[in-house]
């Protein structure tokens, strides 16, 4: 069976202002509103619509954490997803064990195709995708703004700092996606209904052979730098007059 | 103890990115830093060269091969972890070259990476900004891992040159053919370059049209400027995506930011923190780029604009 095997994160949602703990130990997230990572739903969307098309049979949603991860994975279900895999852990995993992890359901699943966001917005660390295919020992093709599919390989266009690079891989492979890539569709209500009924398995750490070791420790989390209040000018003259007297023209 | 650095040069074959000399920046705030730049090229014997002159370089090691014509990660990255036994840390820009390229190495090295460092702590202790910039985290790399990292250029200034650091070649290891370039449609453009220059103009949706975005680009070259959007822009087709600005676009430090038409989303706002000058231009006086604003404007673009490159002439 031709599979896509997409990865998603549950993450504090794009449109909640963060604050951090007082004591600088985290970031509050209680009573906070979580969502599918935005870049996330972008991969999604983009495996929906390469299986509408009929290059793919199957596609299967994937998390690494916590109980809580559910309704995120029920989202994606109702989006179009065919299955959910859960991978359930309380211990919060660093990229290169998420990485493991996934290949490890590559391995299980044999997908020809792994689709992620290109980062988390949470934690911006931007390493899974990449890993995932050094371990895999695949090709890579990050920052995706267009994925065109033909017998046994992807043309992937990708937004680089000078403009559009367009690569070419062998799959099975790992493509992470950029915002332009495209628009995730909305949910429907009977279709979070349909998503109940889904196959949603719940596989453990153990299960996948992946011990994960921790590399990295945050000792403090704090507010960045405050830029000074500013002034305000009333046109166009006293705005250049502003930047003379900074010497900045 | 003495810290072996590993710097992977980002280049385009023919000239050392100014990036590179701000993760040499970066590394040299490293308690006793011993600095190695990598550069893997087709020839690599010009960007060796500039590389070997920048100050605090002590040595420049080259790996030449004729898949590193472009600089595809897949490739790259072996060659690299095939350097990195005698390093405690490998450090890369976080470009779009460093992003795709480092973590591919960190996983071939099976050790973590510290992504978009902001500052060094110490050898093993680094500052990096999570949640689009909007808290700023100490990490510390544990037992004595070995860091691979991405250096957020916006924090660090460039080194100037002087050094003349030896260049020896290493033999290239044979890169997997999975992955293969095909095109790179780079607007090729005559003005400063948006990460390293000294004014950045900059338009978001508030411009309404990719032919009313022209007007910036007039503005623009009366001011030496680069010229800069934001994303909400770059989504209209008003103006390409290299020039996207913010967090998913480019982070960057000029001295002066003149923000026009752009609301200032927090994903936007996180590009321009380290501007050491915003200016804002938009009709509505709430729009949250005022908060962050040194020198703001409220007005109609499309009259201040013509304006300014009046009273610039």
């Amino acid at each position: 069976m031709k599979r896509i095997l997409v990865g998603i994160k549950r993450v504090v949602d794009y449109n909640v202002r963060i604050r951090i703990k007082p004591d600088g130990s985290g970031v509050v997230t209680e009573g906070v509103k979580m969502s599918v990572n935005p870049f996330d739903e972008i991969a999604l969307e983009e495996a929906l619509r390469i299986k509408e098309r009929g290059a793919a049979e199957e596609v299967i949603v994937a998390t690494v954490g916590p109980a809580d991860c559910q309704p995120q994975l029920r989202t994606c279900l109702a989006m179009g997803a065919d299955r959910a895999l859960h991978v359930q852990t309380d211990t919060p995993l660093e990229p290169l064990a998420i990485a493991r992890v996934l290949r490890a359901l590559t391995e299980r699943e044999q997908p020809f195709l792994v689709l992620l966001g290109k980062q988390a917005i949470d934690d911006d660390h931007g390493q899974t995708g990449q890993m995932l295919a050094a371990l895999w020992e695949r090709p890579q093709a990050t920052f995706a703004s267009k994925v065109e599919l033909s017998e046994g390989k992807a043309r992937v266009t990708r937004e680089i700092d000078t403009g559009l690079e367009t690569i070419e891989v062998d799959l099975p492979a790992v493509v992470t996606v950029d915002l332009r890539l495209n628009e995730p569709r909305y949910v429907k209500l009977p279709d979070i209904m349909k998503a109940k009924k889904k196959p949603f398995e719940t596989l453990t750490l153990e299960a996948l052979g992946v011990a994960p070791r921790a590399q990295l420790k945050t000792v403090r989390y704090a507010p960045p730098a405050q830029r000074q209040k500013g002034v305000r000018v009333n046109d166009a003259a006293e705005l250049i007059g502003a930047l003379k007297q900074k010497g900045l023209l | 103890m003495s810290q072996n650095i590993l710097i992977v040069a980002e280049h385009d074959g023919r000239t050392l990115s100014v990036a590179t000399a701000k993760c040499v920046a970066c590394a040299a705030t490293i308690p006793d830093a011993h600095i190695t730049v990598a550069v893997c090229a087709a020839d690599a014997a010009a960007v060796a060269a500039q590389a070997a002159a920048v100050s605090g370089v002590h040595r420049v090691v080259t790996v030449e091969h004729p898949m590193h014509e472009h600089p595809l990660a897949a490739a790259i990255a072996p060659q690299i972890a095939a350097l990195a036994g005698p390093y405690s840390h490998v450090l890369g820009p976080s470009s779009t070259f460093g992003k795709d390229l480092m973590p591919r190495i960190a996983a071939l090295l099976e050790t973590v990476q510290v992504s978009d460092i902001m500052a060094v702590e110490s050898a093993t202790r680094f500052r990096r900004p999570i949640y689009a910039g909007n808290a700023i985290i100490t990490v510390e790399v544990l037992d004595g891992a070995k860091v691979v990292g991405t250096v957020r250029t916006a924090s660090f200034q460039a080194v100037g040159t002087g050094a003349q650091a030896p260049i020896e070649a290493a033999s290239p290891v044979a890169p997997p053919t999975h992955t293969r370039f095909v095109s790179v449609s780079a607007a090729r453009s005559d003005r400063p370059d948006l990460q390293s220059a000294g004014t950045v103009v900059s338009g978001g949706r508030a411009l309404g049209s990719a032919e009313s975005f022209q007007m910036l680009y007039r503005l623009a070259d009366k001011l030496h400027a680069a010229v800069g959007a934001s994303r909400a822009a770059v989504d209209a087709g008003y103006a390409p995506n290299e020039l996207q600005v913010g967090q998913t676009g480019k982070i960057i430090a000029p001295q002066l930011y003149i923000a026009i038409g752009i609301s200032g989303a927090i994903q936007h706002l996180t590009g321009i923190k380290d501007a050491r000058t915003i200016v804002a231009i938009n009709k509505d006086p709430e729009a949250p780029i005022f908060e962050v604003a040194d020198i703001g404007l409220v007005g109609d673009l499309f009259e201040i604009v013509p304006q300014l490159e009046q009273l610039i002439g």
